[in-house]
């Protein structure tokens, strides 16, 4: 079997937003709509402040609340754990999104531009289809798939892996099969300490967040 | 647009979704009361008419509205699939009822029961929503749906005349348990400050007005007035009982509906060397 997940290591982000960028490039996300983004968080009082950058997004649950309460079957989870959204079933009732305890799923209901008027480059790229649906991450879902049918590796081969990883500067992110343990996410979960988000909702987020308990007790 | 980690108001359901949920607690406690109370048809047919009002409401939220029977594909684990699929059986029921079919209003009865209770687990299956997730909200919905629609049915009956003591009776228990209801889930939420602050403050409402129903319903049991003022005392506890669940179901949607944000459970150590992948 194969699970998908993706890895952030929280020591290494500089919260850049390039991931940001390359997604909304590669998924032309209108304004406003982001499926990657790095969220930039601040701890601590003056002078003991720490800043972490946490890229979030959908999290690609094993028990997706999102899949459940959809009433459509619009929202499914594939196999190999991707969650994704039949757009010509949705019917845009958002019930997915407030189950959605990452704030992943975004609803548009009219076209938005970047400068008012459509570019060019939205004119090429603007999908009616996604008006007034459910959209959020895929994990690229179609350049895993069509990689895999080239016979690629995706968190291998950048032609079959997300463009959040690819784009990543500092090698936050990663991302793999988490059944194959020679993987890189499987390498990286069990050689550092992780988490994941609001674990205790029992959603089972296939995406892992990687901190240094070690590092920390050291100081 | 972007967000911090501080939770925030939830922008998807707004005043349409809240309609349904107070349209169809109303509706269903009405439907419930007619046909304890009767049968009465036409409180049977008011509280179908009122359902319809909140799932025309919550259709004008949908954004692909056309789509719309799209939404009985997912029985098997979505209560908004369920509460989809009773509803005509609900209205089957009252129409067979308005009809005369004999049973046709106990029918209704169970199937406006099954409605609010969908519409109870649609909110506690809601996760991303903390005030909503939790399991004691599933009976406040439902009990203070059955008080609100009890509250119109009295409203409703002033018109007509007084109603027995029983249903007196009926209404002050009712009113009872929806504030300890209220107080058991109450106890139970977590959320964000301004969450709670508003779910207070709703609640205030919620419980003054409930009290001063109960305390009419008290005088309409104890003290001996006259059809003219039974009648006027029905009509004013109605009213607050409405006014009281009502307000607090809009809020809860409107405004209690904060999500929990992003939290982090550790804090990283910035900056860590490369690992030399294995040659």
């Amino acid at each position: 079997m194969t699970r998908w997940a993706m890895v952030a290591d929280l020591r290494r982000c500089v919260g850049c937003q390039t991931c940001t960028a390359a997604c909304k490039q590669a998924n032309a996300t209108p304004p406003g709509v982001q499926w990657r983004r790095v969220l930039d968080m601040e701890y601590g009082t003056y002078p003991d402040v720490q800043r972490v950058f946490v890229p979030v997004g959908c999290q690609h649950c094993a028990d997706p609340p999102c899949e459940s309460v959809c009433p459509t079957t619009a929202t499914k989870k594939r196999p190999d754990g991707i969650v994704t959204i039949d757009y010509d079933i949705c019917i845009g009732c958002a019930y997915c999104a407030v189950a959605c305890p990452y704030q992943a799923r975004y609803k548009t209901d009219r076209a938005d531009f970047a400068y008012g008027s459509m570019s060019e480059h939205e004119r090429q790229r603007h999908d009616e289809g996604r008006l007034g649906v459910a959209t959020k991450c895929t994990f690229c879902v179609d350049r895993i798939d069509a990689g895999l049918a080239k016979g690629l590796k995706p968190g291998v081969d950048p032609e079959a892996t997300p463009a959040c990883v690819n784009a990543c500067i500092s090698e936050t992110l990663s991302f793999g099969d988490l059944d194959d343990p020679t993987s890189k996410v499987s390498r990286l979960i069990a050689e550092n300490e992780h988490f994941r988000m609001h674990e205790e909702l029992g959603t089972a987020p296939g995406f892992y967040y990687l901190w240094d308990h070690k590092q920390q007790e050291s100081e | 647009m972007t967000f911090g980690p501080n939770p925030w108001q939830q922008y998807h359901w707004d005043w349409r979704a809240a309609t349904n949920f107070m349209a169809g607690g109303v509706g269903s406690g009405l439907i419930v009361c007619g046909a304890l109370a009767g049968p009465q048809p036409g409180a049977l047919v008011l509280g179908a008419v009122v359902i319809v009002v909140g799932l025309f409401a919550v259709w004008l939220e949908l954004g692909r509205p056309w789509r719309a029977v799209n939404v009985a594909r997912h029985a098997a684990t979505s209560w908004m699939t369920r509460e989809a699929m009773v509803a005509p059986l609900l209205f089957a029921a009252v129409g067979a009822a308005w009809l005369g079919l004999p049973a046709a209003h106990w029918a209704a009865a169970v199937f406006a029961l099954a409605f609010v209770y969908c519409q109870g687990r649609m909110l506690h299956a809601s996760k991303g929503i903390p005030a909503w997730r939790v399991p004691q909200l599933v009976p406040l919905i439902i009990a203070t749906g059955l008080a609100e629609g009890l509250g119109l049915w009295l409203l409703w009956r002033a018109a007509a005349g007084a109603v027995p003591v029983a249903a007196w009776w009926a209404f002050a228990l009712l009113l009872v348990v929806r504030v300890a209801l209220w107080f058991a889930w109450r106890r139970r939420v977590h959320a964000a400050a301004a969450a709670l602050a508003a779910i207070d403050a709703a609640g205030t409402v919620f419980k003054l007005l409930s009290a001063l129903a109960l305390a009419a319903a008290l005088v309409a049991i104890v003290v001996p007035l006259g059809d003219v003022g039974l009648r006027a005392l029905q009509a004013i506890a109605g009213v607050l009982a409405l006014a009281g669940g009502l307000w607090f179901k809009y809020t809860l949607v409107t405004r209690g509906g904060f999500n929990q944000g992003f939290a982090l459970p550790h804090l990283p150590v910035r900056g860590v060397a490369r690992k030399q992948e294995a040659p």
